[in-house]
């Protein structure tokens, strides 16, 4: 499924925050949104799953979703968002508790979903007990169990250190390989788009416009090998140079409200 | 090289002092039962010596023959069952509808901006206070007391429910909204386990008022209930049984107290 936005503005208040963002995320791509802090890129993801709405503009989706699907545009969070109360398994079924499955239905999905993350070994684990590469396994798992159609993932990575989030990106590329889910994802480390996505949207800083939108023509799987790096040494040059000179006028930049 | 190898400075090598430690508090049951124990030992040898006047204040073994005496001839089961059942209706009802009014408040603006200052403003009132008040709308009998206790757990209830749903992160509810979960079931599932921890604290809180609002009720006006029968006991300057009555509220308190670390050992070994 694609998922488009089309004139996109919003405003919190007084303060414009995106203005006039046309970007489609196309069937079976990552899309990779980088941009200085503050620019909207939370709120865009939050536009374009329906929990904001947007002052001004479209956003639409189209195309078939995949079989069994219960939650077409489906949410990872920064944050994890998993209930401290719930087990692992139990985190995992909230996504599906409000359908109308059989108790052996659920019970397979979110043993499948888990066991697609590694996590089959803390089902019964609480989200205190684990440790936060884990927890955001479990935030992806749960995004997974209801066979989303397009992905929107908010920054998923960086509450991690360094190398849980090598570790993690490895295994989400993975997974995400053998279904080819539409994805927006949303990161401020070049790296991580880089190794992930089909295409960079770069934004300038708030209020958020589209400045360009870099093409990344090499299949993820072959991105460690040695005959990419060189390339995608190349492209990450171009795209910090783009964002440099906004990243450091954002960052001296003074809030007024 | 080694790590622990010369270290080309001169003088003496000097241990680096220990300055942490303490203000680590460790349970000792052991201690806390000899504490209870020694304090009623000294009071007994101090009765039994003639320290202590026997009418003032009886000895324990003298109190405890006396709860003993009461036991045995149904007085404590006919003033115990009426406490508890004004205790146990007047609690209820005020949970019950504090529950409702915190959450409503804790979720609602219209709610909020109504309710929080009505409640805010007769929280403070001590409800005891109101019992002539109740005595002329609902008579002397049963319906006035329950009230009191009503009124007195329904503001502290209804505030701590309020503070601890607006507790609940809002992230988790966007999380569940961003899957499609209906509000009954967010409320439910999300909203309601969110709060409970600060839903027990104030159980905690209202349990203790319950007993003291029952007590002075039925002082103020009652043939049977514990509060009475102490009342009665000190008109007849029968202090054992004063005592005893005492005694009887004492662990009355803390089986409640008990009850309720049990619920919240139960309910939130997650934390
Ligand atoms: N609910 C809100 N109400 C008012 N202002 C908001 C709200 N959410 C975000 N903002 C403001 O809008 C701007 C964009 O916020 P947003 O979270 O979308 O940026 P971002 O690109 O995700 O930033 P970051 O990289 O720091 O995550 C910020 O200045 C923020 O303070
Ligand atoms: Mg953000």
């Amino acid at each position: 499924m694609d998922l488009r936005l089309e004139g996109v503005s919003h405003r919190y208040d007084a303060l414009p925050v995106l203005e006039d963002v046309d970007l489609a995320a196309c069937d079976g791509e990552i899309l990779a949104i980088i941009g200085p802090s503050g620019c909207g890129k939370s709120t865009l993801l939050q536009l374009a799953g329906g929990l904001i709405q947007p002052s001004g503009g479209t956003v639409t989706m189209a195309g078939a979703v995949p079989p069994d699907c219960l939650n077409p545009i489906t949410y990872v969070f920064q944050d994890f968002a998993l209930l401290p109360w719930r087990t692992v398994a139990g985190n995992v079924a909230l996504a599906l508790e409000h359908h109308p499955l059989a108790r052996t239905e659920l019970r397979d999905r979110v043993a499948d979903a888990l066991s697609r993350l590694g996590l089959s070994e803390f089902a019964d684990a609480l989200p205190r007990q684990l440790s936060g590469g884990m927890r955001q396994r479990v935030g992806i798992a749960r995004a997974l169990v209801v066979n989303p159609a397009v992905l929107l993932l908010d920054e998923p990575m960086s509450a991690l250190d360094a190398q849980t989030r090598e570790l993690l990106i490895d295994d989400f590329l993975g997974v995400w390989l053998q279904q080819k889910t539409t994805a927006l994802y949303v990161t401020h480390n070049l790296a991580e788009a880089l190794r992930l996505a089909d295409r960079v949207a770069v934004f300038s800083r708030r209020p958020g416009r589209l400045r360009e939108v870099v093409a990344v023509p090499i299949p993820q799987a072959e991105r460690n090998q040695p005959a990419a790096r060189l390339e995608l040494a190349k492209i990450q040059d171009a795209l910090w140079s783009l964002i440099r000179d906004e990243a450091s006028a954002a960052d001296r930049e003074m809030a007024h409200v | 090289m080694s790590e622990t190898g010369a270290s080309g400075l001169g003088g003496e090598r000097r241990p680096v002092p220990f300055r942490g430690g303490g203000f680590v508090l460790r349970p000792h049951r052991i201690a806390g039962a000899a504490g209870l124990l020694a304090l009623i030992a000294l009071w007994q040898i101090g009765s039994t010596r003639g320290w202590i006047s026997a009418l003032m204040a009886p000895a324990p073994s003298e109190v405890l023959a006396a709860l003993g005496v009461i036991a045995a001839d149904g007085t404590l089961a006919v003033h115990l069952g009426a406490s508890l059942g004004r205790i146990g209706s007047g609690w209820a009802l005020g949970t019950a509808t504090g529950l409702a009014a915190g959450l409503a408040m804790g979720m609602f603006s219209l709610a909020r901006a109504a309710g929080l200052p009505v409640v805010s403003a007769l929280f403070p009132i001590p409800k005891i206070a109101l019992l002539p008040l109740l005595i002329l709308w609902f008579g002397i009998g049963e319906p006035s007391k329950v009230a009191t206790i009503a009124l007195g757990t329904f503001f502290p209830t209804a505030i701590a429910t309020f503070s601890a749903v607006d507790g609940v992160p809002r992230s988790l509810i966007r999380m569940a909204q961003s899957f499609g979960v209906p509000a009954p079931r967010i409320v439910w599932s999300i909203v309601l386990p969110g709060a409970l921890p600060g839903i027990l604290a104030g159980f905690r809180i209202t349990a203790s008022i319950a007993l003291i609002l029952v007590v002075a009720a039925e002082m103020i006006g009652a043939e049977f209930g514990i509060g009475a029968f102490i009342l009665q006991a000190g008109n007849l300057m029968r202090t054992d049984q004063l005592l005893a009555g005492v005694v009887v509220l004492s662990v009355l308190g803390l089986l409640v107290a008990a009850l309720l670390s049990w619920a919240e050992w139960v309910l939130l070994r997650w934390r």
